[in-house]
């Protein structure tokens, strides 16, 4: 029944350009022992799906494939579950269409 | 630290930065535009339409060398439910004139153009730097721009804020709020290839002509949010968006609501057979009014996005940000040929200038619009959307069930919906946020 199992996000995300900044994630979760609300959103909200809850069911993200929306700074900055900085110039999504 | 001092550096460049940097090199300021993307556009993300009128205003002859896709001749409004869509169409053979009104464009590729305009122009535009943040003086006064390059700091007169949407640099400063969930939508979309001919054949159009589709209705799943679907020249834009608060409440995923949107009867047609090719997501500002926030202060202005000029009712976005842009530099230029300092008293006739223009006029207008339709959004994007579907089948399908039962028929439907007070209530709250 459930549509979203059924869209592979990542396949989506491998249409895309990207230079990854190898060690450098431009966004970073809290150390948390469980998750907030926010947190938990996230794991649904993202369009790239970076966000996913470890076998301690904690949330975890990986950057790799963010499209720099912003979505889960509206989110998470507030309550400080997420500290949120744009790529170094040049790394990132590169938008090929945009 | 880069030595050299410049009159005015530009954070960004889209539409507001390529616009308000343009503007200030042609009057002949020393311009410095910093973008952090490996060329200007490869951040940006727009459905897109461009609006003719406000991009004449910066470069008049546009049309000779901009990358422009098609010219729209047709406008379609949909009111969906699962099965159905009931349309309102706006074609027409004015809109085939020699300087049409609306094009699609892409915006990798427009913003690359628009951004060799800016450096003929005169500017310095440098790329593949991010701003970190902004130096300031004892006083708080904007001075200038910290990079993410070595020894980043650069200095000017005045600092011209074009961040988009999620600007990061005018937020950790404090000179405005970091947009709230219930304020910017999360758009998704993706690029959709297929041969021209194809395009033209799914959606009537012959040469360049081009067609929009907005959508609402049940594809938001009773969110506040709608759908597009634009035809370029060999691909089709194609996307949804609801507000980000909207998405926390029920836990539908962007993904989720674009494969049923494209799956969508009505939809899926239009796209079969089409390759894709990227797939991206950008927030959108919703606020309207009574979300923008202090336009200038003590060596800076904000434009654009960041500043939350978005006409959401209208779908209009581009154009604010562009004459948002226009108008700030044309600010600048004026105080600056004045000699005088760029205090926030002196910037202030950029919003003087602003509040006169279309830009605030618009927002003004439907400054109520946005939370009518984030606390209704039930009504406006499930209840009505199904009734008018019923509706409509009720009055096309042929079935020897006299019309009067008919009619009477679906009046019951929508007041045992909504009952006669919220008709009427309804329809009261549209016309006065419309007014």
């Amino acid at each position: 029944m459930n549509v979203e199992t059924s869209v592979r996000v990542e396949d989506k995300l491998f249409y895309n350009r990207y230079l990854v900044d190898v060690g450098r994630p431009h966004v970073k979760v809290r150390a948390h022992t469980s998750p907030s609300p926010q947190l938990l959103a996230l794991l649904k909200v993202c369009p790239a799906r970076c966000y996913e809850l470890n076998d301690k069911g904690q949330v975890e993200v990986t950057v790799d494939g963010c499209i720099e929306c912003g979505t889960c700074r509206v989110i998470g900055e507030p309550t400080g579950d997420i500290e949120w900085s744009y790529p170094r110039g040049g790394y990132g999504v590169l938008f090929k269409f945009g | 630290m880069i030595e050299e001092k410049f009159d005015a550096i530009v954070v960004g460049a889209g539409m507001s930065g390529n616009a308000a940097a343009l503007t200030m090199a042609k009057r002949g300021m020393k311009v410095l535009q910093l973008e952090r993307g490996e060329y200007a556009g490869s951040k940006n993300v727009q459905g897109a339409i461009l609006y003719a009128d406000m991009l004449e205003k910066l470069i008049p002859d546009f049309r000779d060398d901009a990358p422009l896709e098609r010219h729209l001749v047709e406008q379609r409004f949909w009111l969906m439910d699962d099965r159905s869509h009931f349309g309102v169409h706006y074609r027409s053979e004015d809109f085939n004139e020699e300087r049409p009104n609306r094009y699609t464009i892409i915006r990798a590729q427009f913003d690359k153009w628009f951004s060799s305009k800016v450096r003929e122009a005169g500017a310095t535009v440098l790329c593949e730097t991010t701003v970190t943040e902004l130096a300031r003086d004892a006083h708080g006064k904007v001075i200038g721009v910290h990079t993410d390059r070595r020894d980043g700091e650069i200095h000017a007169d005045v600092v011209v804020l074009a961040e988009g949407v999620n600007g990061l640099l005018g937020t950790r400063a404090r000179l405005r709020e970091r947009p709230k969930p219930d304020k910017v939508a999360l758009a998704v979309k993706e690029m959709h290839f297929l041969p021209r001919e194809t395009i033209e054949a799914h959606f009537n159009l012959k040469g360049d002509e081009g067609v929009v589709v907005e959508a609402a209705g049940t594809i938001s799943r009773g969110m506040t949010g709608m759908g597009f679907i634009y035809a370029n020249k060999e691909c089709i834009s194609i996307g949804i968006g609801c507000i980000v608060a909207d998405f926390q409440r029920t836990g539908e995923t962007p993904y989720g609501l674009l494969d049923r949107f494209k799956r969508h009867p009505s939809v899926a047609p239009l796209i079969e057979g089409s390759e894709v090719k990227e797939y991206s997501a950008h927030l959108i500002p919703e606020g309207g009014y009574k979300a923008i926030p202090q336009l200038y202060g003590d060596g800076w202005v904000v434009v654009g996005d960041a500043a939350q000029l978005n006409n959401a009712i209208h779908r209009e976005g581009s154009n604010l940000a562009m004459t948002s842009g226009r108008i700030a530099a044309e600010a600048i230029v004026q105080v600056k040929s004045r000699r005088q300092p760029m205090t926030a008293a002196n910037l202030s006739v950029y919003k003087k200038m602003l509040d006169e223009s279309f830009v605030i006029k618009d927002l003004k207008k439907h400054k109520d619009m946005p939370m009518l339709m984030h606390t209704n959004s039930q009504n406006f994007f499930l209840t009505y959307p199904q009734l008018v579907s019923r509706a409509m089948q009720n009055y096309v399908r042929v079935d020897g069930t006299p019309k009067a039962e008919k009619e009477k028929g679906t009046l019951k439907s929508f007041v045992n919906a909504r009952s006669w007070t919220g008709l009427f209530g309804d329809a009261f709250r549209i016309a006065r946020a419309w007014r």
